[in-house]
């Protein structure tokens, strides 16, 4: 039977249980926005150490830094004071071998399913410099035998437009993993999905890492979603976003959609909202207190 | 690829006819002279007769029309280029290519000719200055509008400026390239004619000049033809290749998948 193990440090600093390699680590890395009076700060100082192949779900009230976290580790945006380390280097303008994938699929209209998954490829070394030579053979396996893992076979050659949002999505999954990277960052990328599609992509993403067991971070505001797929969860608070709480999720894999309504999952998603309740509350204290004043 | 309707095409073509048989029937119920409004059967046959005269003169529009068009085409696809890559470069030269774009074409074909003398040279920069601006437009435009997701998915895989302008910005921007080329062909064309009636000794711009001073109204109205032919002609070819390099801009809704 599936167990949970809630390991929960109150707004101290999150430690990985494992012994694996740290992938991703956040050393008293704060982002404020803009300069002096105008200055918007996203994201207090925070410290994150995320290890290597580990899954990690971001959760909290809308606009509290979450997808500043992930566009940190993706060197996106640079820190304002602190350090950001993932894969053992410090990240700086050039950033490596990371997948990404957004709630709005973005893909090419004017290329096949198939070439636009084949995009990171034209980019990313040491394909790129292979893509000439390879791409009508061993890339397009390497496409069709990820369309394959997401139920996609035989859509390759059709064009976005001729796809559903629940395919596109899927598609922008395997444009997320084509070039193999350690790591996948996704910002909501079900979010803009109806339930139902939302439930079956969580099995198809959950199956796709246990196969290639990269690090995710995944961003959501869907609780059901970060207890589904998350081996561990962070709470944020509220903006200027911090890490409130941060739990282990030890449900057994391959998790099923039945388990989300089994009740150790209730409790746990119970849990999780009374954490984004409290932060949601406090900030709106908070704002009170400083209009008062 | 739009399919071809030939129910659409019927109608077009009997729209013509019936355009010119009005014409024709009114200028005969009316007595009109053919010094005012001369009957289209009148200005085919001086079109057919006079064609041998004609043709060096089509050739001579044709070629400055297509290099001031060529020109004004590689022009503003650099400009547009340089201009849609930054936000910032974009609102900076916006008011004065405006300005520039605003100056009746008229006007500055004096000026070619007081610089560079009567002839081909003034008709081709005519056609440049008058086609380029929808092209920088359009162009700067279609860049400007790439959807920043895809630039965050392709900046965090290491992608250069480079990598995103030639396999993102640059494909995106194309039906945005081919409608410009459209309507520029038809401006470079205008253009081209303009300064040939202001200041050539060639072109069939200098061809309805002279024969309207010599009141030969018949061949006035067959260099209009003429023009009119040319501008249908060339705006075809470019919608031809429109179609087929950007189909997929122009889909039909009909073929979405279950």
């Amino acid at each position: 039977m599936m167990r949970m193990q809630p390991h929960s440090e109150f707004q101290g600093s999150p430690v990985p249980a494992s012994a694996a390699p740290i992938a991703i680590e956040l050393s008293e890395a704060s982002v404020t926005f803009g300069r002096g009076p105008r200055a918007v700060p996203a994201l207090s100082t925070t410290t994150l150490r995320i290890a290597d192949g580990e899954f990690v779900a971001l959760v909290g009230p809308s606009g509290c830094g979450k997808s500043t976290i992930l566009r940190l580790v993706s060197g996106l945006v640079q820190p304002t004071s602190g350090v950001v380390i993932v894969g053992g280097r410090e990240v700086a303008a050039r950033a490596l071998r990371v997948g990404m994938a957004f709630q709005n699929p973005t893909m090419l209209p004017w290329m096949t399913i198939e070439r636009n998954i084949m995009l990171p490829l034209k980019i990313v070394e040491p394909f790129r410099s292979q893509f000439r030579k390879l791409r009508k053979s061993e890339f397009r396996d390497k496409a069709n035998a990820l369309l394959e893992q997401v139920g996609l076979k035989g859509f390759g050659n059709r064009y976005p437009w001729q796809l559903s949002g629940g395919m596109l999505q899927r598609a922008n999954l395997c444009r997320a993993l084509i070039h193999e990277p350690r790591m996948l960052l996704l910002d909501e990328p079900f979010g803009a999905l109806d339930q139902f599609t939302r439930e079956e992509l969580w099995s198809i993403l959950q199956d796709l890492w246990i196969a290639h067991k990269p690090t995710v971070l995944l961003v959501t505001h869907d609780l059901r979603e970060a207890a589904f797929l998350g081996s561990r969860i962070c709470v944020m608070s509220a903006r200027p976003g911090r890490i409130l709480d941060d739990s282990r999720v030890t449900f057994e894999r391959p998790r099923t959609v039945a388990m989300t309504f089994e009740p150790d999952f209730v409790a746990l998603n119970q849990k999780l909202r009374a954490f984004i309740e409290d932060a949601r509350t406090a900030s709106k204290d908070a704002s009170a207190a400083q209009g008062a004043a | 690829m739009p399919e071809f309707d030939y129910r659409q095409k019927a109608w077009s073509a009997g729209l013509i006819v019936l355009f010119f048989v009005a014409w024709e029937l009114f200028c005969l119920m009316t007595g009109m002279s053919d010094l005012v409004l001369p009957r289209p059967s009148q200005v085919f046959v001086t079109l057919f007769e006079k064609f041998p005269i004609l043709w060096p003169h089509i050739l001579q529009t044709l070629a400055t029309t297509m290099i001031g068009f060529v020109l004004g085409v590689g022009l503003g696809v650099v400009l547009g280029a340089v201009i849609g890559v930054s936000k910032t470069a974009y609102d900076t030269a916006y008011p004065l290519l405006v300005g520039f774009s605003s100056i009746p074409k008229v006007a500055v074909v004096p000026i070619f000719v007081l610089w560079f003398g009567s002839g081909t040279v003034p008709a081709v920069l005519t056609a440049l200055s008058i086609c380029f601006f929808p092209i920088v437009v359009n162009i700067a435009t279609g860049l400007a509008t790439t959807e920043p997701e895809l630039e965050d998915v392709l900046k965090a895989l290491g992608a250069s400026k480079l990598d995103i302008l030639w396999n993102v910005g640059l494909p995106r921007t194309m039906p945005f390239f081919f409608a410009s080329l459209k309507v520029a062909i038809s401006y470079a064309f205008v253009g081209a004619v303009l300064s040939e009636t202001v200041a050539s000794n060639r072109g069939i711009g200098n061809v309805m000049m002279t024969a309207s001073s010599n009141f030969n109204v018949p061949l006035v109205f067959a260099g209009l033809f003429v023009l009119a032919g040319l501008g249908v002609a060339l705006y075809v070819i470019f919608s031809a290749i429109e179609g087929r390099v950007t189909g997929w801009a122009t889909r039909k809704n009909d073929m979405i998948a279950t």
